[in-house]
């Protein structure tokens, strides 16, 4: 009879056998509670950012602002928009990840399929270690090495380098994950057949973990389109539309939101609304979509 | 591939040669990747290091106990005292504050939630690490500030003599404690992310022995799932720490910058190391610039040492032989 009731408590987690003392289970109500509260609590800023953007947001946002630049829009005229900031952010963003997802996957296959010993551990510490280096020494760094020391100017491209820095460990920690869960008997299946071990690695391994490296990447890329700190050092910002990213200053939808609400214009402030919305709807939908690959490949698996 | 292999004995070999050679250039090229890791981070030092010495050198000792911060000025002045200030003082009321948010959250997540529930919010509370720092800003100025205010007020007038509390010009608003309001919203998903994976880590049987012996959810939790994680969470707390510590855009737009060492976090004004850097990079001359690497570089290596020893306390505590973060 205690045993029974004992085991509906373990299940259910919520009825609890007769013997327990009230104040025991008071205790255990108010804990519960509190655990629920933070929940709550944790959830209130998430919906109250999401709801004033939106609403703050949609009331600026027209086709003129995502089809315009500020090119010649003074200080407190309605017109001008954030195309120009756009297009930065596009290009530097695939700058980034030109440059973090290759070489953030060679490091994952390192720690997965070929390190061992002390250089192993080392590397694998030191990825932990770089996804902690706030992302304005990470803009910082790409100032001395790349504006100042090689003398490059500041460029969408510089841009795309410290967006990269803070990508690569992103990268690297997810791709390592999705690779461990490759099976080893489809290494050991394919070394079986007398493919060498980097062939297996190329169209055996990365292959099967293709689907989590994607959504890894998707992440990646939702993260560093978001940072302001790094662009202010590197692309420095500009008016008007650049195309090239390699040569002279360049604007970014987060830089844009971020030189606009810092204006006392409300014009200015609207614009920056309009530019928190266009960055949010672009970086929810990347984590979001992210986020359900994983869970189809994952069903698909299971 | 097979059919042609057993042909022969000659093309095997070749075959296999050329697999050896692929195997080692891609070996090399996988393991010189690995060994990039380090040098980034060197380089990061390094070249932060040889643009600051002029600073170091200009400013000496004085770098360390000076407040203000006109470096372009005739006679150049600055310090990071009252930076270091403000991002200590800032980064630990987040913490304060997003601590147990995190935890209960987590420990209702993984704990008391039905499973399915628990992945969902879980996945919902992740959602805010997403929203870009620069939002976070914009809504903590126009939406967030303005109600703090009668919230700083009303603890100012029950508990203001404590001077933490206290507004000696009775205004409020984008003061410190604003600043680490939204910074700890900031670090909340990230240290209740790496609390869930810790509290996933304790084996069930240490659950279910305190349960066979008839402990309430809450008992189970306290005797067999935070003693065993202490470490864990330890460690996810200083992450979080980092993350504070290192926040730029969303404490520059909130914050109004004042240079002080003052403990009156409700009064408006401060600044950080961080804040600092992207609200005066844009005006600052050469020797300015110079300067503000030489706080970047100070920056760097506080949260090199904060990140560096909380992931120590997680790989510790076993984390790292699963490969979660």
């Amino acid at each position: 009879m205690r045993a029974v009731a004992l085991r509906r408590s373990a299940v259910t987690g919520g009825l609890l056998a007769r013997r327990v003392s009230a104040r025991r289970r008071i205790v255990d109500a108010v804990a519960r509670l509190g655990m629920f509260l933070a929940v709550l609590v944790a959830l209130v800023p998430l919906v109250a950012v999401l709801g004033y953007t939106v609403s703050r947001g949609a009331r600026a946002l027209s086709v003129q602002f995502l089809t315009h630049s500020m090119r010649g829009v003074g200080p407190l005229d309605r017109t001008g928009g954030a195309y120009h900031a756009i297009l930065g952010t596009l290009e530097q963003v695939i700058i980034a990840g030109i440059l973090a997802v290759p070489l953030g996957l060679l490091v994952a296959v390192y720690i997965v399929e070929y390190g061992r010993g002390p250089l192993r551990t080392a590397v694998r510490f030191l990825v932990d270690v770089m996804t902690g280096i706030p992302s304005i020494v990470a803009g910082l760094f790409i100032f001395a090495f790349w504006v100042l020391a090689l003398h490059q100017g500041f460029s969408g491209l510089a841009a795309g380098l410290a967006l990269a820095v803070l990508m690569l460990p992103v990268v690297v920690r997810s791709a390592e994950e999705m690779l461990k869960l490759v099976p080893d008997s489809l290494r050991e299946a394919s070394y079986a057949l007398g493919v060498p071990r980097w062939r297996t690695v190329v169209s055996v391994v990365l292959p099967t973990a293709s689907a989590g490296i994607t959504t890894g990447v998707m992440l990646a890329v939702a993260r560093v389109t978001g940072e302001t700190a790094p662009l202010l050092l590197t692309a420095f910002g500009f008016d008007s539309i650049r195309t090239s990213p390699f040569r002279g200053p360049q604007s970014g939808l987060p830089l844009f939101v971020f030189s606009q609400a810092s204006s006392a214009f409300d014009v200015a402030v609207r614009r920056a609304w309009a530019g928190a919305l266009t960055l949010i709807v672009v970086v929810l939908v990347l984590t979001t979509v992210a986020r359900l690959v994983t869970s189809r490949s994952r069903m698909e698996v299971g | 591939m097979t059919a042609t292999d057993s042909t022969g004995l000659r093309p095997r070999l070749a075959r296999k040669r050329a697999g050896r050679r692929g195997d080692l250039v891609f070996r090399w090229v996988a393991q010189l990747s690995g060994i990039l890791i380090l040098v980034l981070i060197v380089a990061i030092a390094a070249f932060l290091l040889d643009r600051a010495v002029p600073a170091f050198r200009h400013a000496g000792l004085r770098f360390f106990t000076e407040r203000g911060w006109s470096p372009d000025a005739d006679h150049p002045r600055f310090g990071i005292e009252a930076l270091a200030f403000g991002t200590v003082v800032s980064s630990i009321c987040a913490l304060v504050l997003a601590v147990p948010v995190a935890l209960g959250s987590a420990l209702f997540l993984t704990e008391v939630a039905p499973p399915r529930i628990g992945r969902w919010t879980g996945y919902l509370v992740d959602l805010l690490a997403a929203v870009p720092s620069v939002v976070y800003g914009l809504w903590g100025i126009y939406y967030l500030v303005p109600r703090l205010n009668p919230v700083e007020r009303w603890l100012d007038q029950r508990i203001g003599f404590v001077a933490l509390f206290h507004s000696r010009s009775a205004t409020y608003g984008r003061s410190l404690f604003a600043a680490s309001v939204v910074l700890a919203i900031m670090i909340l998903p990230i240290i209740a992310a790496i609390a869930r994976e810790v509290f996933r880590q304790v084996p069930s049987e240490a659950r279910e022995a305190a349960l066979a012996l008839g402990a309430t959810r809450w008992e189970t939790i306290r005797i067999s799932v935070l003693p065993y994680s202490r470490g864990g969470i330890v460690g996810a707390m200083m992450l979080g720490l980092g993350r504070a510590l290192g926040e730029t855009i969303a404490v520059a737009l909130v914050l109004a910058s004042v240079f002080k060492v003052d403990l009156h976090i409700f009064e408006p004004g401060g600044n950080t190391i961080a804040a600092n850097i992207a609200t005066k990079f844009g005006e600052a001359g050469a020797s300015g610039r110079e300067a503000l690497i030489a706080s970047g570089l100070v920056l760097f290596a506080i949260t090199l040492v904060v990140n560096v020893v909380a992931r120590g306390v997680v790989y510790r505590t076993g984390l790292a032989a699963e490969g979660r973060p």
